[in-house]
């Protein structure tokens, strides 16, 4: 075991005068945390609609006041006819329309009233289904206060959001944020660690050298153990400082999550590392794995949204739930004991992806 | 004589290219075998074999009394290997690479402390002590270089091309810690394209094709060739290679 203070005094001399280190671990995380918050929004707002009132009444007219008061719309222009509207749709300037029928006001005294049209342009999916998705809530609501007949007017819906009460897209965000950049960083360097060493003719100098394997593979996990905590500090750091978001839960419990999930992912990085040939070649396999890891994460897609192949896909995600976990615990206040089964599986990971690295380590070859 | 090296037939083949074939010697204790051979002929692949790195497809190999085939760990523990590239970390200090190597062969404490100074002595580097390896110069790196391959008292070092790109006076230096650490008893195993370090040696063999074609003392292989130098036997012979270089 005394071996393993030397190699270790190597590794954190080397980490230390890299003069790239210092950057990638304090600048990135601020960057990412300061950006992609405000970057990655999908909350709508500005919307821009097209009016077609063909009913011209004083209902039809508060209705239009009703929906662009929500604050979400904008109006853009207001047309004589649907083709004119649409015009406006294909040329970009709005991105929904609301057509309101003739006789709208005249049909809330029978048992039928009319129902104003939405037309939403697809072609900025996430806008068109969020504005018509918005333009619904609002004219039900409108119709279910207008309509004299008690059995017409739809239960009313009173959507309270749990666990982010000012549905802050940010809050959702921040914490995902901090799981994924622990994972590129962390993983971007494992991966090219121990390659770098090949590049440069030390490795063959550590391979006929009686080092065991394991020693040499835990010398290189160390580093980057302590760089995720590290990483884990700014992040949660800075969205305190810069979002004012607290865990609800235990901070130490983060911490225990991610020492646990570094020993995953960092195993994750050196296994690449030890079978890769060059950095280039290490790089670009770390990275298709991160980004498929990332995008598969939960962090812009909810899981349950996703097909449900994906959704099977992303059991092997070990970042999945490092987001998960962060959430869980940022938002919701959740225990250790609510947890246990995201440990459990990042405490596969860790085993798992630390014998690829000791497979995929080979001292002689064959 | 008591041998630490020896091999019978042993081969090494990648699909069809054999790169060593059935090559079979011996090197005894405190010797300095030079393995001499042009560049594609079969020189760092057999070495490779012989330090553990690389397992034979045939024949057997015993270094330092333990098989090549299933004993590599053994094998890492007796000896030293400076291979063509350089091999220290270039981003430790002078002391620190000692250290590092000093500590993985079990030198620990005051004995490493010692063996650093001594070490450093003998190089004449203690000015340099605290310099980043990359900042020496190429012929003082190689110096240190085969000095922390030794550190440990192998019974065998592997230096493979030690002293290319290395300036004359500097690579009659290198020699003369060969021949200290020969004194010792540690077995030098050289491979070099200098003909004038080959006939430094006590004994050399010259492989052709993965084959060795000739192996004897300089002398008795210049007489035996009808050669004025080592340089001539050694383009007599690499002139039948068939291969092109690697």
């Amino acid at each position: 075991m005394k071996t393993l203070k030397y190699l270790l005094e190597k590794e954190f001399k080397q980490i230390l005068r890299d003069s790239f280190m210092p950057k990638i671990i304090f600048l990135v995380p601020a960057l990412q945390l300061l950006i992609l918050p405000f970057a990655a929004n999908f909350e709508m707002r500005n919307i821009n609609i097209g009016i077609i009132d063909h009913d011209r009444s004083v209902v039809s007219q508060q209705l239009v006041n009703k929906v662009l008061s929500t604050g979400y719309f904008r109006l853009s222009n207001v047309s004589a006819t649907y083709q004119e509207g649409i015009r406006y749709v294909e040329s970009n300037v709005a991105d929904i329309l609301l057509e309101i029928p003739a006789g709208f006001e005249s049909s809330f005294a029978t048992a039928q009233p009319k129902e104003p049209l939405i037309a939403a342009n697809a072609v900025n999916g996430t806008k068109g289904g969020m504005g018509s998705a918005y333009l619904t809530g609002i004219i039900r609501e409108y119709l279910a206060e207008r309509s004299p007949q008690e059995a017409v007017r739809p239960a009313p819906i009173a959507a309270t959001y749990l666990f982010n009460d000012n549905l802050s897209y940010k809050n959702f965000m921040v914490p995902g944020i901090i799981a994924m950049l622990i994972s590129i960083i962390g993983g971007a360097l494992s991966a090219l660690n121990v390659v770098r060493e090949k590049e440069k003719g030390t490795m063959e100098q550590m391979n006929v050298t009686p080092v065991p394997k394991a020693l040499f593979i835990l010398s290189k996990l160390t580093p980057f153990w302590i760089i995720g905590f590290i990483l884990l500090s700014i992040g949660v750091l800075i969205s305190w400082a810069v979002y004012g978001l607290l865990p609800a839960g235990n901070l130490l419990v983060i911490y225990l999550f991610t020492a646990v999930y570094m020993i995953a992912f960092t195993g994750f990085g050196l296994a690449i590392s030890n079978v890769s040939n060059t950095q280039t070649q290490a790089m670009f396999t770390a990275f298709f794995f991160i980004i498929v890891f990332a995008l598969m994460s939960g962090q812009f897609t909810p899981v349950s949204s996703m097909p449900q192949w994906a959704q099977h896909v992303t059991v092997f995600n070990p970042l999945r739930y490092f987001v998960d976990v962060m959430r869980m615990i940022y938002l919701k206040g959740a225990h250790l004991s609510d947890l246990a089964g995201q440990f459990g599986i990042v405490c596969i990971f860790a085993v798992g992806f630390n014998i690829l690295a000791l497979i995929g380590y080979r001292k002689t070859e064959g | 004589m008591n041998n630490v090296i020896e091999t019978n037939q042993l081969t090494k083949r990648f699909g069809s290219f054999t790169a060593v074939n059935s090559i079979s010697f011996s090197v005894g204790r405190g010797e300095i075998f030079g393995f001499l051979g042009a560049n594609g002929a079969g020189k760092t692949t057999a070495m490779r074999m012989l330090c553990g790195l690389s397992v034979p497809t045939s024949g057997t190999a015993r270094v330092a009394g333990f098989n090549v085939y299933n004993e590599q760990e053994k094998i890492k523990k007796s000896i030293g290997y400076m291979s063509q590239k350089f091999s220290l970390y270039a981003d430790l200090r002078v002391w620190e690479n000692i250290r590092l190597f000093g500590g993985i062969y079990g030198i620990h404490g005051k004995r490493l402390t010692e063996k650093t100074d001594e070490l450093l002595d003998i190089l004449d580097l203690r000015g340099e002590r605290n310099t980043m390896v990359a900042s020496l110069p190429l012929g003082w790196k190689q110096k240190l270089a085969f000095s922390v391959a030794i550190i440990h008292e192998p019974a065998i070092v592997f230096l493979d091309e030690p002293t290319g790109g290395v300036d004359p006076a500097t690579r009659r230096q290198f020699w003369e810690l060969i021949y200290q650490a020969s004194a010792r008893g540690i077995t030098a195993f050289v491979t070099t394209h200098y003909m004038d370090e080959a006939e430094y040696c006590n004994r050399v063999s010259v492989m052709v094709d993965g084959k060795i074609e000739a192996l004897d003392a300089p002398l008795a292989l210049r007489q035996k060739y009808g050669a004025a130098n080592m340089n001539e036997v050694f383009h007599g012979l690499a002139r039948k290679a068939q291969r092109s270089d690697e």
